[in-house]
């Protein structure tokens, strides 16, 4: 069991110190946190209910709750090399681009390039490092819209941190101004910017 | 400038909750009725308004709040254009500006000179005057503005006057109150940083500009009680609404933020208060917790007509800014605000 104490600490602190503790634990087992505040409580159980943790909270006095996580066996540990204080970005980590200028991927059959595309969106989401951003335009813009075969692909990227741009002149020529069913609208000034300050483009 | 500010949790998220402000608003003698008075404490929009004459109204509004960023020039930006935004929200037009500082007496003066320098440069990108200001030694810094503008009465922006069908624009990004938060703890990146500051240092001016070429139904600026919390007070107990999360302008490094429970306690104050008006379907948690994050100097929630929205889109895009519509307004049924995928 390991005891945390974060009172007089603001959020989001008593939950960072928190998933240290349970890093700590290495494997099943208890910790569990002293807060000054309500709220700090509500903010921990959501975690533990999101990592399917069991919690439990209790006043100790005036100002003064303790919530008690119990993680079990092969419960989803904060992985080891998930940065939770202060990690400096590493500097092999390189800013990696995908710029999808069309709905198919290669050059030949158009048939077998569109289900090429669907498999590379599909596959990028399977990677150990995923890329900072996927840039749309010209052809490429359908893929997020809605009909796009990819569309629950990037969607997941999307939720796991990945940014999705497509270029608002290309939707606009296209009539699909108002199907974008993922990510935002974007413009020809940041598609350079991005693709100029990218350590590498990838264009399938 | 190599001293930097102390964050320990400012802009919007420094907000009181809504619940318990509501609790202490309902207790405040309000004097008789002053017909001159179109907006004040009865509403719970942007600014309070006062009718000068047929065409002319006055707009009152206040803001300051401790540093979110720990550049005190750009913290200085950010708390004017959030202050400054109260007027655009209300479709009107910014005069003279006064500052407001809380700042301690032994820290060194240049910060302070720095921070309102950055205030400064947004009152006179507002077309604004800066005409003076009050300061008061204090623990913490603090600082803000307050503003006042003129509109006409009949040209002002309620906040809850949306008509079933109307469209919902949004102008900015969400998520800059998770990212600042995680800044905090030396998790953001510095790409995200600077995309939360370009953010929050522009104006709702350009947004405000475009709007005037339409007939907009009801605007306010996304701030502390999130952009769910604003949209609950748009519909007002008088419609519902549909949002369609994949519309929603975010940023992509908030929502990882988020997974990673960096979160503030104003968010979860907002998940409280609106408990019961907010339904989820198939919504990712990192995205709940985006839709509840407070921000500073958030963009405009505007509602116009089905008709007219596209063309709005269009023109701020135009200008460079990443809104969309992002849901519709429906006739009031038991949930407000359905947010789907």
């Amino acid at each position: 069991m390991i005891q945390v104490n974060a009172m007089g600490d603001a959020c989001p602190i008593p939950v960072v110190k928190t998933k240290n503790a349970i890093r700590d634990l290495g494997g099943s087992g208890t910790v569990e946190t002293l807060v000054d505040n309500e709220i700090a409580v509500q903010n921990l159980t959501k975690m533990a209910n999101q990592k399917g943790y069991g919690v439990a909270s209790e006043q100790l006095g005036e100002g003064c709750f303790k919530v008690t996580m119990t993680v079990g066996e092969g419960a989803a540990l904060p992985a080891e090399g998930e940065p939770t204080f202060c990690a400096p970005i590493p500097a092999h980590e390189k800013r990696v681009v995908v710029a999808i200028s069309s709905d198919r991927m290669g050059e030949g059959s158009e048939e077998l390039g569109r289900t090429l595309l669907k498999g590379f969106i599909y596959a990028l989401g399977q990677q150990e490092t995923l890329p900072g951003t996927i840039l749309f335009y010209n052809g490429g813009a359908a893929m997020s819209c809605e009909g796009s075969p990819a569309l629950e692909d990037l969607k997941s990227l999307r939720a796991r941190g990945v940014e999705i741009l497509t270029c608002g002149t290309c939707l606009n020529y296209y009539g699909l101004t108002d199907k974008l069913a993922v990510g935002e609208v974007t413009n020809m000034y940041v598609i350079a910017e991005t693709l100029t300050g990218a350590d590498l483009v990838v264009k399938p | 400038m190599s001293e930097k500010l102390f964050c320990k949790g400012g802009g919007c998220t420094a907000k009181l909750g809504a619940g318990i402000l509501s609790r202490v608003l309902e207790r405040i003698p309000r004097g008789e009725k002053n017909e001159n008075l179109l907006i004040g404490y009865d509403s719970r929009d942007d600014a309070a308004a006062y009718r000068l004459g047929e065409d002319l109204a006055y707009l009152q509004t206040l803001d300051f709040f401790p540093p979110m960023v720990d550049d005190p020039y750009t913290f200085g930006q950010i708390a004017a254009a959030n202050a400054l935004s109260d007027i655009y929200a209300m479709g009107g037009r910014v005069c003279t500006a006064l500052n407001i500082v809380c700042f301690p007496e032994q820290m060194d003066l240049n910060i302070l000179g720095e921070i309102m320098r950055g205030g400064a440069e947004k009152v006179m990108e507002a077309g604004g005057v800066l005409a003076g200001g009050h300061s008061i030694a204090d623990s913490d810094v603090k600082y803000g503005l307050s503003v006042t503008g003129v509109v006409h009465p009949d040209k002002m922006y309620p906040n809850n006057a949306a008509r079933v069908g109307d469209r919902l624009i949004l102008t900015k990004r969400l998520g800059v109150g998770i990212l600042c938060t995680a800044n905090r703890v030396g998790e953001a990146s510095p790409e995200a940083m600077a995309a939360a500051i370009e953010s929050m240092t522009t104006l709702n001016k350009g947004a405000a500009e475009c709007c005037r070429e339409f007939d907009i139904h009801a605007c306010t600026d996304v701030t502390g009680f999130g952009f769910l919390g604003h949209l609950h007070e748009m519909m007002d107990g008088k419609h519902s609404c549909r949002i369609h999360a994949g519309a929603v302008p975010v940023f992509g490094e908030a929502l990882r933020h988020a997974d990673e429970f960096l979160l503030t306690a104003a968010a979860q104050r907002n998940r409280n208060h609106l408990e019961g008006y907010v339904r989820f379907e198939q919504i990712p948690f990192a995205m709940e917790e985006v839709l509840f994050d407070p921000q500073t100097s958030g963009g405009l929630l505007i509602a116009l007509s089905a008709r007219e929205a596209p063309a709005l889109e269009a023109a701020l895009q135009n200008i460079g800014l990443p809104a969309r519509v992002v849901g519709e307004v429906l006739e009031k049924t038991d949930t407000e605000i359905l947010v789907s995928i």
